[in-house]
């Protein structure tokens, strides 16, 4: 085995060996620019662009026009809320929101409100499952964009997505689905899901970082987007820039991939993910799964081990790389929000850990993880005052505590 | 963000943890934070003729709040009540080169101090 065991590939995976080979000649021999119409050079990496757009969208089920790349998954969150804002204002001001989307959905439609847009951020059960009806609800004649996640990429909940896009064209309103945490783990069919705009991202597959797509949709209804980037209107106008040919030949290999080892490779990480599980639970008490315990992602367990704090869990185990919604691991010192959205308590978040398994994992390493979790907690617990009031009986929701 | 060996070895080797019983007469309890806020720290001190003869901790929080109560509880044993209430936060943070997002840990140890020095003094005033 080798140390740390890496249980986070949630936050990114390594490349594919299959995906680097096939990048490495667009690096050296092959450099051309996929805009260049005038010599071999170009031709060339335009039709492996183009190969690769096809691989990608047969992942996703659509046209491989409608394949427009990007930086990867924030840019094509920002793309598809700004593009389609700044296009149908005239239509509306109104956008309905998942409350556990990415900080890149989050964080864009504040920004969109600070500009005069209204957003209604849409609550989640305790699974993290948005509630429909609200958000039929919801839906105004000023409502231009709907915007939930398919697969959480923190508690892995795995929206509706069919009966969102149903919802959505029944009132006339473009879907916007975030598939960067669920792409290549369990199928997309955008046709089939009615989907109109769907964020990929290629280094949460196997592919490498800084590349990722926002696939949109050509007809029925033919979108419009306004680009964020301005400068020779590559990609069909929505997004210019010389496009990165190795990247994306090497997000193109990395969907070919995870297409055609998706339905053994989901069976395998469930078996991980249960393994882990049922470890972790069998040997501790006080335990939790956040998220939805069936309709969720294979490759996400997300648990809060009550009355011991995430990073120091995280500290405890270091010879496994995981993560954790606590404050403390966070840049911005916050809890997870979705944690508290799915409203059991910030103390859900503090306590909580994420393992995301992935291609590159294995059983062993899971057995090894296991042990050391309940090891590591069993330590921290007997140096923890909650876990001691709690054995008394102490219902710590009744404590006074002296905060600073 | 990458811990002292300090706070490391603190974490590994944490001194002092357990609890006293808290209603004998020559043990202070002080008891701060909230859970919600990610962390806990219990400190307790056995005195006998105002010198601090044992400390103990329990801790809920973070390795560097783990680290900061291990080391409070090291620097108590052997001062004076009101040696041990002088302690500031700052010469923890120096001990443990805690950086800056840590520095409540540090408080929170210091709160947790003074907290059990005041659980004592007011036991032997009202002469429990």
């Amino acid at each position: 085995m080798k140390f740390p065991i890496f249980l986070d590939n949630m936050s990114t995976t390594r490349v594919d060996p299959r995906v680097l080979e096939e990048m490495l000649p667009y690096f050296s021999e092959e450099y051309g620019n996929a805009a260049s119409r005038n010599h071999p050079y170009g031709w060339k990496a335009e039709s492996k662009v183009d190969e690769s757009r096809t691989r990608i969208s047969q992942l996703i089920h659509c046209d491989p026009k409608e394949i427009v790349f990007t930086s990867g998954g924030t840019e094509s969150c920002n793309l598809a809320l700004k593009g389609i804002c700044e296009i149908y204002r005239e239509k509306g001001d109104h956008l309905i929101v998942g409350a556990t989307e990415h900080r890149a959905v989050i964080d864009t439609t504040r920004r969109l409100e600070r500009s005069g847009f209204r957003v209604t951020y849409l609550p989640v059960d305790k699974t993290g499952l948005a509630d429909l009806e609200a958000l039929k609800r919801e839906i105004t004649d000023k409502t231009i964009l709907i915007a939930l996640m398919y697969g959480n990429h923190e508690i892995g909940t795995i929206h509706p997505v069919t009966e969102i896009g149903k919802i959505a064209k029944e009132r006339g309103i473009l879907y916007f689905c975030d598939a960067a945490a669920s792409q290549g783990y369990i199928p997309i069919d955008v046709e089939a899901m009615g989907i109109d705009l769907l964020a990929l991202s290629a280094h949460k597959i196997y592919g490498p970082k800084g590349i990722g797509a926002l696939y949109v949709r050509k007809k029925n209804p033919r979108v419009r987007l306004a680009p964020i980037l301005d400068g020779g209107g590559a990609e069909r106008g929505m997004r210019s820039g010389t496009l990165n040919v190795p990247a994306i030949v090497g997000f193109g290999k990395a969907c070919e991939l995870a297409l055609a080892e998706m339905e053994t490779e989901r069976e395998r990480l469930w078996k991980l993910n249960e393994k882990l599980r049922t470890a972790i639970e069998s040997s501790l008490d006080y335990v939790h799964l956040n998220g939805h315990p069936t309709q969720r992602l294979p490759n996400i367990l997300n648990m809060s081990l009550e009355f011991v704090e995430g990073e120091s869990i995280l500290m405890g185990i270091n010879d496994i790389a995981v993560s954790s919604g606590s404050a403390c691991t966070t840049a911005t010192l916050e809890p997870s929000y979705v944690l508290i959205a799915l409203g059991a308590g910030v103390e859900l978040a503090h306590t909580s850990i994420r393992f995301s398994f992935g291609r590159f994992n294995t059983e062993e390493e899971i057995d090894f993880t296991a042990k050391r979790v309940v090891q590591t907690i069993t330590r921290l617990r007997e140096m923890s005052p909650l876990y001691d009031m709690a054995k008394e009986g102490i219902d710590l929701k009744n404590v006074t505590w002296k905060r600073e | 963000m990458s811990y002292s060996q300090k706070v490391l070895d603190h974490f590994n080797h944490p001194r002092n943890i357990g609890s006293f019983e808290k209603n004998e007469k020559n043990v202070g309890t002080g008891i701060v934070g909230a859970p919600e806020c990610g962390d806990v720290m219990k400190l307790q001190i056995k005195v006998e003729n105002d010198v601090i003869v044992d400390a103990r901790f329990k801790t809920f929080g973070c390795g560097s709040a783990i680290a900061s109560s291990s080391l409070a509880t090291e620097w108590m044993k052997g001062r004076t009540i009101n040696e041990a209430f002088q302690i500031k936060n700052t010469e923890i943070v120096k001990e443990l080169s805690l950086p800056p997002v840590k520095i409540h840990c540090s408080v929170l140890a210091e709160d947790a101090i003074k907290a059990a020095v005041e659980d004592y003094r007011k036991k032997k005033v009202a002469g429990v």
